[in-house]
């Protein structure tokens, strides 16, 4: 079945000067493994088509049951330069929880 | 030596709560009180107030907020590290002196101050010598903005601090130093830990990372079940109990709003993190995959297990420059059609502007309500939205057209289109933007001194 990344974990953005980060963590362990195998910097980046313009990094943390995403030019020049109303990509966390992905008929929702 | 030390965060950036840092101090049993008040920009800024006058330079707010707490501070041996001396450590210093001894705490307060960061005069010298400092996210040499530099400062880490509290100052005051040093510095100088002893650097450091956002790590701004967090209004900000091996616990003040929890925790160690095996800070490479978290009671999570590596041979340096000018514009438009009104109104002033000939480097538009935020993952807004915010920004070398584009906002509302409002604030102001220039130096051309300042 398809569900939303929002319930299956939570997340924290920031920035780096015109890169974001996003930290998804997954809300339970059994979770961890599948946002591993769906939540790749592939599809992340086509999530944020025409919001990050360049590459996406992917990092592990399996201890925190975390992915960390960075979205290199997606600021609109980071920092003191940018216009944007989020120039500290604050939201893109969110944004990413909008996220469609697959997960096994039988994983628990509670 | 202490068994366990309390690091209390008072601030999580300049101009958050005023009355945190009283709380940190009132609340409760501390040790450390840590305040971070240097963001990028913040240098340059203090460099101009300098400039306007020698005695500025540093975070007023430090000044009165002393006043109010050292009195329990010396009462109770609270210790206080601070980066709120930005260009001026000495004025700063010298202010929070005269408030001791107005207080009369005269030779009851030993101040140490910690200089070197401020390389500013240095510039050319460096340069000539082949240093280039050139910028680390895109490869540029500095020549490039050279004569549009503001300030210059190295990142100093823990030792300079460590090297301060050993004096016996209850007060150690820098300027640039890394928010993470705050907190690491206390640990060494209690614990005697070893300068390659990188896993328990690692930890520290790490600690010093959860607590530097101050009520980040508490409840504010967290996501995970946000409607359950209790009592924000009175929120507790975070404090590092650490122990001499190198664990830690993160908690707060009893009796205080927020919570310490591990989702809480994780979200906040995963925030502005770039490759989390390695987190370099002067002082140490932390690795964020070793991090242990585990419960030990109500608003206490044991932080173990984490390690670190050898430190690198540089130090990170935060140079900023004027990068032209910038002002931003909104009116809101309300149903029926704000959206497309909105849209609308956006095609009319892109189209004067045109006309007048003004270049820019960049024009922004965004619907706040519709798209702002999360841009065309927000799908199309509803057609019946209720009000959509016309927000257009626009940067640029040149000053006058910038200014020029501030006076096309406000004439909207009577040559647009219709049902428009928000204009309370007037005509949009013109802002300089400094921007910022991240660089290494290595590390042995920064030599840092301590100075001690009695009251």
């Amino acid at each position: 079945m398809k569900v939303k990344l929002v319930k299956l974990a939570h997340a924290r953005s920031g920035d780096k000067g015109d890169t974001a980060n996003i930290g998804l963590i997954a809300l339970r362990d059994d979770i961890y493994p599948i946002l591993v195998r769906e939540v790749t910097a592939e599809r992340v980046k086509q999530h944020f088509k025409g919001i990050c313009l360049g590459d996406v990094e992917r990092f592990e943390l399996p201890n925190l049951g975390a992915l960390n995403f960075l979205l290199h030019e997606s600021l609109g020049g980071g920092g003191t330069l940018s216009l944007m109303t989020d120039a500290q990509g604050k939201t893109f966390s969110t944004a990413l929880l909008r996220m469609e992905i697959d997960v096994p008929d039988d994983l628990s929702m509670e | 030596m202490k068994q366990k030390i309390r690091i209390a965060a008072g601030q999580g950036f300049w101009g958050d709560l005023p009355d945190a840092p009283v709380r940190q101090v009132e609340g409760g049993p501390i040790d450390y009180l840590m305040l971070d008040y240097l963001a990028e920009v913040t240098m340059s800024i203090m460099q101009k107030q300098k400039a306007r006058d020698p005695s500025a330079g540093y975070a007023r707010d430090f000044v009165p907020l002393m006043r109010r707490i050292l009195p329990t501070c010396v009462e109770r041996g609270i210790k206080v590290t601070a980066n709120a001396g930005g260009v001026n450590v000495r004025g700063c210093a010298n202010a929070v002196i005269d408030v001791a001894r107005e207080l009369g705490l005269a030779g009851k307060v030993r101040i140490a101050i910690v200089t070197g960061d401020d390389i500013m005069s240095r510039i050319d010298e460096l340069l000539e010598r082949g240093i280039e400092l050139r910028n680390m996210d895109t490869g540029e040499p500095l020549a490039t903005v050279r004569d549009r530099i503001q300030s210059a400062n190295a990142y100093l880490g823990a030792w300079p601090l460590v090297e301060a509290l050993n004096t016996g100052a209850q007060i150690v005051i820098t300027g640039r130093a890394t928010d993470t040093g705050l907190t690491l510095a206390p640990m060494i100088h209690e614990f005697g830990w070893a300068a390659d002893d990188w896993n328990r650097l690692a930890a520290g450091t790490i600690a010093g990372h959860i607590i530097e956002c101050g009520a980040q790590a508490s409840g504010g701004n967290c996501q995970f079940e946000w409607r359950s967090i209790p009592n924000l209004a009175d929120v507790g900000f975070p404090i590092a109990e650490a122990s001499p091996d190198g664990t830690f616990v993160i908690t707060k003040h009893e009796r205080t709003g927020g919570w310490v929890v591990i989702p809480g925790i994780k979200e906040q160690l995963v925030y502005e993190m770039g490759d989390p095996r390695e987190y370099i800070t002067p002082d140490c490479v932390a690795d964020f995959t070793t991090i242990r978290l585990e419960y030990e009671g109500r608003d206490r999570v044991r932080c173990f297990g984490i390690e670190g590596r050898p430190a690198t041979e540089f130090l990170k340096v935060s140079i900023s420059y004027s990068a032209g000018f910038k002002a931003v514009g909104t009116l809101v438009y309300s149903w029926p059609d704000a959206y497309d009104k909105a849209q609308a109104a956006d095609r009319i002033l892109r189209g004067r502007l045109d006309r007048l000939g003004l270049k820019f480097d960049q024009v922004l538009t965004e619907f706040v309500g519709a798209s702002a935020t999360h841009g065309p993952l927000a799908g199309p807004p509803p057609a019946d939205i209720p009000e959509v915010q016309l927000r257009i920004g626009v940067r640029g070398q040149d000053r006058g057209a910038v200014e020029r584009f501030t006076k096309e906002i406000a004439p909207l509302i009577l040559t647009g289109p219709p049902a428009v409002t928000g204009f309370a604030g007037g005509r949009p102001k013109v802002e300089e933007i400094v921007a910022y220039w991240p660089a290494l130096i290595p590390k042995e051309e920064i030599t840092t001194s301590v100075e001690v300042l009695d009251a």
